[in-house]
């Protein structure tokens, strides 16, 4: 026993002496997404399984495709496009929306999780502060997962322009039509500003406020997210008939489309105008900004005073 | 320097007290146990200590304030509670590279050895471990820590003898060394008596008696009494009466009955009290309409007539 307490405390102090390992606020916000990913497979999983889901279609539909380049030749240039780039949209589309919805229940229950199952004290008792573990939650929807869409959405589509253009070779077509009308490096960097620009700064304040709610209610986040929003609206109708409320939530949903591009065009055109410019300069960007960052802050200050629930 | 100090610390939750101007002091080097009835305050103490809740009063441990310094302090401060559970859905190797990617003073090795001696396999959820397995993680974890203070609140709650007796085991010979400050609450009393250095009572958010325990074996002293000399032990003031194997047990505070061994032997067997007998006295002779009981300071009305 004394032996034994005699070479605990040496090695306490040879650990005590050799220099403290410090460890880096980026190392802190590595680990703690990874814990998100641990915890949340969905966020990785549910558009993966949308892109196979897809890709499997798509697989069926090559069947047809000889026969569609065949009929295409008989269309204009802007018409051939419009054919050949649709399933790619679609291919885009289906996974952003699948990010979408996955980032929405994410949200809601990234800081209920937590105080549900009780273990909310298990990571306060470890050296992560509140602002770390918020801001690694605020990141999933803003960051991971447009990243993660972008990227499965890239090699979906890289996978079935691969798979037309084995087809078509192979019921001895031309391919030429298929790569010159889908301009593949374009489509894909218009994609990934679609996804910065709306999806995680145009969004913003939606999470931040989901990130709250789920930081604050005991149960029902869900409906401790839409109520409020649903009351606010109904009272402005009520006392002012105005739609004031009503038309903001709808132009932050919406209206995304219009500030990152030229009014009248599609977000996936390649022929879009890109504004980068308009964007950035656009007063209701930084409002919502500024506003999800007060969401944030209450969330860090609520995960704070926070317990099991 | 105090491990933990506190002065005048108080917290309510609306009308109700939870603390009630609380007075101590831990040295390092301790193993304090903080005991006390159901909702008497042991758990918003802990809290505060550990900076999980705002409180009134002055409070430092390791010389930092819990609460506004809470992001610093926990890199020197460990928690193992029933409460605070390792999540379900985590793997053991996940929970093993988390805590090995954010906190500093972890040795992973030291982990790994201690883990080897259990039966619990690496690729397995929280949530397909037994909860004997959960707790043995969850210290293996904590012990690889070099942490100054580690806190325990009702840590083998719900576990089996074999697995509380590993748990203290492990604790004290793998763990305990004179530098580290170990404060525990549990409602298990007698298993831990003899793990203890100093004991504390805490009932309706005050301290109500606190010794070390070299002082509780010199100064409290239990005697079975002979019945013929019933009358003449009571006359001596006990602090409380019991009734066991068909005897009355009497419990003496030597120092304020100013009484020495040698007297009470003659009235029976005697033998140190356990912590669980000392604390049914304590609080049976503490009524919670007298208030005048301040930390470290017994109660005084021990001579209140024993039923």
């Amino acid at each position: 026993m004394n032996t034994q307490s005699n070479a605990m405390s040496e090695s306490h102090l040879e650990s005590q002496v050799a220099a403290p390992v410090v460890i880096s606020g980026t190392r802190r916000m590595y680990w703690s997404l990874r814990r998100e990913l641990w915890e949340y497979r969905s966020i990785y999983i549910a558009p993966l399984a949308a892109a196979s889901l897809f890709l499997f279609g798509f697989l069926i539909s090559t069947i047809h495709l000889p026969a569609k380049m065949r009929s295409l030749s008989a269309l204009d240039s802007a018409q051939q496009r419009e054919a050949i780039v649709m399933p790619y949209d679609m291919a885009a589309g289906l996974i952003m929306l699948t990010a979408l919805i996955v980032g929405v229940f994410y949200t809601l229950d990234a800081l209920h999780g937590e105080r549900r199952d009780r273990s909310i004290l298990f990571w306060k008792s470890l050296p992560v502060s509140d602002l770390t573990t918020v801001l690694s939650k605020a990141s999933i929807p803003l960051l991971v997962l447009p990243l993660l869409a972008f990227t499965f959405t890239v090699a979906l589509q890289f996978i079935m322009l691969l798979l037309s253009t084995a087809v078509l070779l192979g019921s001895g077509l031309h391919v030429a039509t298929l790569w010159t009308r889908l301009s593949f490096v374009q489509m894909s960097l218009l994609l990934l500003y679609h996804l910065l620009t709306v999806h995680s700064l145009w969004y913003a304040p939606f999470y931040g406020w989901l990130l709250l709610v789920s930081g604050w209610a005991r149960r029902a986040a869900f409906l401790w997210a839409a109520l409020p929003l649903l009351a606010i609206a109904i009272v402005e109708k009520i006392a002012f008939n105005t739609s004031y409320f009503t038309a903001m939530l709808q132009h932050r949903l919406g209206g995304a489309a219009e500030a990152v591009v030229a009014p009248g065009t599609l977000p996936m055109d390649p022929m879009t105008h890109v504004t980068p410019g308009h964007f950035l300069s656009n007063p209701g960007l930084w409002l919502g900004l500024a506003i999800f960052a007060a969401f944030l802050a209450a969330a860090v200050r609520l995960r704070r005073y926070q317990g099991p629930i | 320097m105090a491990c933990i100090e506190a002065r005048g610390l108080r917290k309510t939750f609306g009308p109700t007290v939870a603390l009630d101007g609380i007075n101590l002091r831990v040295e390092e080097g301790r193993i304090l146990g903080l005991i006390g009835p159901n909702g008497a305050g042991k758990t918003t103490a802990l809290n505060a200590i550990l900076g999980l809740t705002p409180y009134q009063g002055e409070l430092r441990v390791l010389g930092r304030d819990p609460w506004t310094e809470r992001d610093r302090l926990v890199q020197d401060v460990c928690f193992i509670s029933d409460v605070a559970v390792l999540p379900r859905w985590i793997r053991v190797s996940q929970v093993l590279d988390y805590v090995a990617g954010v906190h500093p003073r972890f040795d992973r090795a030291k982990a790994d050895s201690f883990l080897a001696k259990t039966t619990i396999n690496r690729a397995r959820k929280v949530r397909e471990l037994s909860k004997g397995m959960v707790t043995q993680l969850h210290l293996a974890l904590v012990m690889a820590i070099d942490a100054r203070l580690l806190v325990l609140d009702e840590p083998t709650l719900g576990l089996d003898i074999l697995y509380r007796k590993q748990f203290y085991d492990s604790l004290l010979n793998d763990y305990f060394d004179r530098s580290r400050t170990i404060l525990v609450t549990t409602h298990q009393v007698e298993e831990i008596q003899h793990v203890l250095t100093d004991v504390m009572f805490i009932d309706r958010g005050r301290i109500v008696f606190e010794c070390s325990m070299e002082e509780l074996e010199s100064r409290y002293l239990e005697v079975v009494v002979h019945p013929e000399q019933l009358a003449a032990a009571r006359a001596l003031k006990p602090m409380h009466e019991r009734q066991g194997f068909g005897r009355s047990i009497l419990l003496f505070d030597l120092k304020l009955a100013h009484l020495n061994r040698k007297q009470l032997v003659a009235f029976g067997e005697v033998h140190t009290p356990n912590i669980a007998d000392l604390f049914v006295a304590v609080l049976a002779d503490t009524p919670g309409d007298k208030s005048g009981h301040q930390a470290g300071q017994v109660p005084a009305n021990h001579e209140g007539a024993p039923r």
